[in-house]
C-alpha cells in the first residue's frame, strides 16, 4: 500500500511540476503568469482535441494507429494550444503594458472557459451518453510503461512504473535547472527578471527574454495538462476535472523557492498531501476537503519561514510583475 | 600632440512628448581627456548621455565616433562603438555576485565565468581596483558597487567611459581615489567624460568643461582658464550668490535630546547603535555621513516611525517647559502632546505627499484631524496651497494638479512650505535639495534659515559637504549607526568630516 500511495503521490505530482517549473522559467524572467491554471487547461483540451482528430481519422481502431503519431499529435497540438496562450499573455503585457496580474486571471478564466467550451463541443459531437470523452487507445500510448519495470520488484514499482510524460518532466526540470544556473542564457535571463533596466543597459533583448521564457513556460505548463488527460485520468475528458491544480502549481513555484530542482521535491511532497485523504480510514467527506487544503497551508509556511529568513537569494525575482519599457522615466 | 576626437556631437535634439530635453547640442570629447559636462538638474545631461549609450534614440541630429557617423539605437551598438556609461543608479543585479555582473550580457563564446575572473583581475591589477568578484552585490558598500559598475565597462574593453553623478554617493577620500582612477585611465588613452553639478570637481579633475542650459549647449571652456563663478553664470544663466547668509543662533537652548537609542530592522541588523546627541533651538544641526547610515531611521524615530529597542527621546516644550518622552509613540499622539514637529522625508512622493492628489489635498493630510463635521472643509487649506504656490513660486498649472505631475524641486517646494506653515518647533530636512536647480536649492536654504531665526531646532540631513558646511552651525557625523563626531561647522572642513564618515566603517572591518 505504501508504494501504491508513492506511485500515486508521484503521478498527482507530475502536472504541477510541470506547471511550476513553466511558471519558474517564466518568472525567472519578471513576468507573473497567473494564467497558468487557465494554459494547463488550454494545454490539456487542445491535446484532447487532436487525439480525437487523430482517433476518428484512424477508425477509432487501434490496431490503425501509429503510436509515434498517436503521441505525437496531441503534444503538438498542446504545445501550439498552450504556446499561443503564453505569446497573448506575452503581447498584452509586454507589447501593450497591459497589467500582468489582471492579464494573467483574465487568461486563467478564458483558458477554463475556452477548455469547458471545446470539452463540451467535443462530447456533443462524439455522441457520448456520459458527459466524457474516452480517449483510451490514445491514453493507452501516453501509459506505456518502461518494458522491464515488473521485472524489478519493488524499485521497479517506484521507481519505473511510471508513463514517459512523467519521465519527461524530471528530465524538463533538471535542464531548466542546468540552463537557469549554469549558461549565458540563464544569467542574461535571470538578470532580465531581477533588472531589466539593467540587463537592457547590458545589451540583452529584455523583450526576446520575456516573450520566450514567456511561451517556452506555457508549453510546459500545457504538458502538465495534457499529462494528466492521458496519464493519469486514462485519456478522459470531463469539464472541470483538473480542478485547482493550477494555482497549486502556482504554489508550488513559491514552496520550491523558486528552484525548479526543488519543485521536483515538492511535486511530489504535494502529490502526496493531496492523496493523503484517500489513505486515511474513516475520513468524512468534510475532513476531505480539510485535507485538501494541506498543500496550501504548507506553502504558507513556506512563505512565513523565507520572510523570516530574508536570505535574498530565497526571494521572488525582484522586478517579477514589473513591466518594463526603456523611456519611461 | 594633436588631439584625436573620440566622440562628435552634431545638433543633436531630444524631445519627450512637448518637453524638449536637448535641443541642438554640439560637442566634442578627444582621447586622452577628461571632458566635464556641467548643468543643473534637468538641464539634459543624462539625457545627452543616454543618447550616447544607446538607452534612448535622438530626434535629431548626428552622433560621430572616431570621425565616422554612427548610429547607436541601443546598448549593445554602443558597446561595439566601445562606448561605456556608468548610471547614477547603479546598473547592477543584487542577488548576483560581482563577476556575474561583469560578464552579463557578453557573448564571447562559451560562458566560463572562472576564465572571465582572470581577466577581470587583470584590469583590476592594471587600475588599482580592488574587488572581491565572489561578494554579491547587495552586500556592498555604494564605493564598491561604483567600482563594479566601472571594472564592468572595462571589461567590455570601452574606451570612451561616461560617469553620471559619479561622486554623489561618495565620501571625499572615495572620491580623490575614483579621481586618481579616472586620471590614469586618461592617461591611458581614454576618453572620460563626467556628468556632474559640482564644480568644484569639474575644477579639480576635468580637462575642459562643457555646459549646458535648459537643454541647450551654451559652451565649452578650457578649465585652467575658467574660474567657478563664470561657470555658475553659464550653467545658470545669470549670476548667482553662492554664498549662504548664516546667523548666529539666537537664544539657544535645548529643544530635543535624543539619550543612547538603539533601533533594529527587520532583519535584526542594528541600525541605529547608542545614538545621543542634542538639537537646540535656533540652531540647524547638519547630519552628514555616507547615505544608508542610519540618517533616515534616525528622523523617523524621532517622528514616531521606528520602534526603539533601548534608549529615549525627550522633547522640550517651549510655552510650558515641560520635558516630555516621545518613546514609543505614534506620530498622531506626538502630535496630540502639542509637539510640533515637522518632518521633510527623504522619499518625498512615497512618505511625503501623496503624488496622484492635488496640492490642497496634500495640505490636508496635515490637518485631517481637524474639524469636526462629516465633510471636508476646502477652504483654509486652498488658502495655503495658494499662498505657498505664490511665496515659493512653485511652476504647477493649478492648484488641483497632482503633485505627481510636478517636477521635482516644485514637489519639494510644495512639501516644504506645507511643514513650514504648521509652524514647527523642530524641522528635521533630508536631502531637502536633492533634484533641485541651483535657484530652487538657494530657496530652500533662505527658508531653513528664516525658521533657524524663528528659534525653530532644524536637523538637516545632507549629502553635499559644501552645503553642510556653509548652512549648518554643528555637524554630527554619522556611519554605520553610530555617531563618530560632531564638530563645529565654522572651523572644519570637509576632509575631517570625511574622515569621521568612514571611521566606524574601518572599526567595523576590525572587529571582523
Amino acid at each position: 500500500m505504501i508504494i501504491q500511495f508513492f506511485c500515486r503521490a508521484v503521478l498527482l505530482g507530475v502536472p504541477l511540476l510541470y506547471g511550476s517549473t513553466g511558471e519558474i522559467l517564466t518568472e525567472k524572467s519578471g513576468h507573473l503568469n497567473l494564467g497558468i491554471p487557465g494554459i494547463m487547461y488550454v494545454g490539456a483540451i487542445s491535446g484532447v482535441t487532436g487525439s480525437l482528430i487523430y482517433e476518428n481519422s484512424c477508425g477509432n481502431d487501434i490496431a490503425n494507429m501509429n503510436p509515434l503519431l498517436a503521441v505525437l499529435i496531441p503534444l503538438v497540438f498542446s504545445i501550439v494550444g498552450s504556446v499561443l496562450m503564453g505569446l497573448v499573455y506575452s503581447f498584452l503585457t509586454v507589447t501593450l503594458h497591459a497589467n500582468q496580474n489582471v492579464t494573467g486571471l483574465a487568461l486563467t478564466t478564458l483558458g477554463i472557459g475556452l477548455g469547458n467550451f471545446l470539452g463540451s463541443s467535443l462530447i456533443s459531437i462524439t455522441n457520448s451518453d456520459l458527459p466524457s470523452i474516452a480517449l483510451t487507445n490514445t491514453s493507452s500510448f501516453f501509459s506505456t510503461k518502461l518494458p522491464f519495470y515488473d521485472k524489478l520488484g519493488v524499485v521497479g514499482e517506484l521507481i519505473f512504473s511510471y508513463d514517459f510524460l512523467t519521465y519527461f518532466a524530471i528530465i524538463i526540470a533538471v535542464i531548466v535547472a542546468i540552463v537557469l544556473n549554469r549558461t549565458r542564457v540563464g544569467l542574461n535571463l535571470r538578470s532580465v527578471g531581477e533588472n531589466p533596466a539593467t540587463a537592457d543597459a547590458a545589451g540583452i533583448n529584455v523583450v526576446k527574454y520575456r516573450y520566450i521564457a514567456t511561451a517556452v513556460g506555457s508549453a510546459i505548463a500545457g504538458l502538465g495538462g495534457l499529462q494528466y488527460v492521458m496519464a493519469y485520468a486514462s485519456g478522459c475528458w470531463t469539464n472541470n476535472a483538473f480542478g485547482d491544480r493550477g494555482w497549486m502549481a502556482i504554489a508550488l513555484v513559491i514552496f520550491a523557492l523558486w528552484k525548479p530542482s526543488l519543485a521536483i521535491l515538492g511535486s511530489f511532497f504535494f502529490g502526496a498531501l493531496c492523496n493523503a485523504n484517500n489513505y486515511i480510514q474513516g475520513l468524512g467527506t468534510e475532513t476531505q476537503e480539510l485535507f485538501k487544503m494541506i498543500p496550501y497551508i504548507a506553502t504558507i509556511v513556506v512563505l512565513i519561514i523565507t520572510s523570516m529568513r530574508k536570505k535574498r537569494e530565497h526571494q521572488p525575482p525582484a522586478s517579477l510583475g514589473i513591466n518594463y519599457f526603456r523611456e519611461e522615466r | 600632440m594633436t588631439k584625436q576626437p573620440a566622440i562628435e556631437l552634431k545638433n543633436i535634439t531630444k524631445r519627450f512628448g512637448k518637453v524638449v530635453a536637448n535641443k541642438n547640442v554640439n560637442l566634442t570629447a578627444y582621447r586622452g581627456e577628461i571632458l566635464s559636462i556641467l548643468g543643473e538638474n534637468g538641464s539634459g545631461k543624462t539625457t545627452l548621455m543616454n543618447m550616447i549609450s544607446g538607452i534612448y534614440f535622438p530626434d535629431e541630429g548626428q552622433i560621430f565616433i572616431d570621425e565616422k557617423e554612427a548610429v547607436i539605437t541601443s546598448p549593445k551598438d554602443a558597446f561595439n562603438y566601445k562606448i561605456g556609461m556608468i548610471h547614477q543608479h547603479f546598473k547592477l543585479v543584487d542577488v548576483f555576485s560581482a563577476a556575474e555582473n561583469i560578464v552579463l550580457g557578453i557573448e564571447d563564446g562559451k560562458y566560463d565565468l572562472s576564465k572571465s575572473k582572470t581577466e577581470i583581475k587583470k584590469i583590476c591589477e592594471q587600475y588599482g581596483f580592488e574587488l572581491a568578484l565572489e561578494k554579491k552585490i547587495y552586500t556592498m558598500s555604494v564605493s564598491e558597487k561604483q567600482t563594479v559598475e566601472i571594472i564592468k565597462v572595462l571589461y567590455r574593453g570601452a574606451d570612451i567611459l561616461i560617469l553620471d553623478e559619479p561622486t554623489a554617493v561618495l565620501t571625499p577620500q572615495e572620491t580623490e581615489k575614483l579621481f586618481n582612477v579616472l586620471r590614469r585611465m586618461r592617461d591611458d588613452g581614454k576618453c572620460i567624460i563626467i556628468i556632474t553639478h559640482k564644480l568644484h570637481e569639474v575644477l579639480s579633475l576635468s580637462d575642459r568643461v562643457s555646459v549646458l542650459r535648459k537643454g541647450e549647449y551654451i559652451g565649452t571652456v578650457n578649465t585652467a582658464e575658467t574660474s567657478e563663478s563664470e561657470l555658475t553664470e553659464m550653467m545658470v544663466g545669470k549670476k548667482v550668490d553662492l554664498n549662504i547668509q548664516r546667523s548666529e543662533p539666537v537664544d539657544s537652548v535645548e529643544r530635543l535630546a535624543v539619550n543612547s537609542i538603539t533601533c533594529v530592522d527587520r532583519t535584526g541588523t542594528v541600525v541605529l547603535d547608542d545614538v545621543s546627541f542634542t538639537a537646540k533651538s535656533g540652531e540647524i544641526l547638519g547630519i552628514a555621513g555616507i547615505a544608508g547610515s542610519g540618517q533616515r531611521e534616525l528622523l523617523e524615530s524621532i517622528a514616531g516611525l521606528q520602534r526603539l529597542e533601548y534608549g529615549d527621546i525627550f522633547y522640550y516644550d517651549p510655552t510650558t517647559g515641560k520635558k516630555e518622552s516621545l518613546r514609543d509613540k505614534t506620530p498622531l499622539q506626538i502630535r496630540q502632546m502639542g509637539v510640533r514637529l515637522s518632518f521633510v522625508p527623504e522619499d518625498r512622493l512615497g512618505m511625503g505627499l501623496v503624488g496622484n492628489m492635488d496640492i490642497v489635498d496634500n495640505m490636508m493630510l496635515r490637518s485631517y484631524t481637524k474639524g469636526h463635521s462629516m465633510f471636508l472643509k476646502r477652504k483654509k487649506p486652498k488658502d495655503l496651497a495658494m499662498k505657498i504656490i505664490n511665496d515659493l513660486e512653485v511652476v504647477t498649472p493649478s492648484a488641483s494638479t497632482p503633485v505627481r505631475r510636478l517636477s521635482g524641486g516644485n514637489v519639494q517646494k510644495v512639501l516644504v512650505g506645507r511643514e513650514i506653515a504648521a509652524s514647527p518647533t523642530v524641522l528635521m530636512v533630508a536631502y531637502p535639495v536633492r533634484g533641485l536647480d541651483i535657484n530652487s536649492s538657494y530657496m530652500i536654504y533662505n527658508l531653513l534659515n528664516e525658521q533657524k531665526e524663528k528659534g525653530v531646532a532644524i536637523i538637516f540631513v545632507g549629502e553635499d559637504l559644501d552645503v553642510l558646511v556653509e548652512l549648518c552651525d554643528r555637524i554630527m557625523v554619522i556611519g554605520s549607526g553610530r555617531i563618530t563626531g560632531v564638530v563645529d561647522a565654522r572651523n572644519t572642513t570637509k576632509e575631517e568630516i570625511g574622515l569621521l564618515m568612514t571611521k566606524s566603517k574601518n572599526a567595523g572591518k576590525e572587529n571582523e
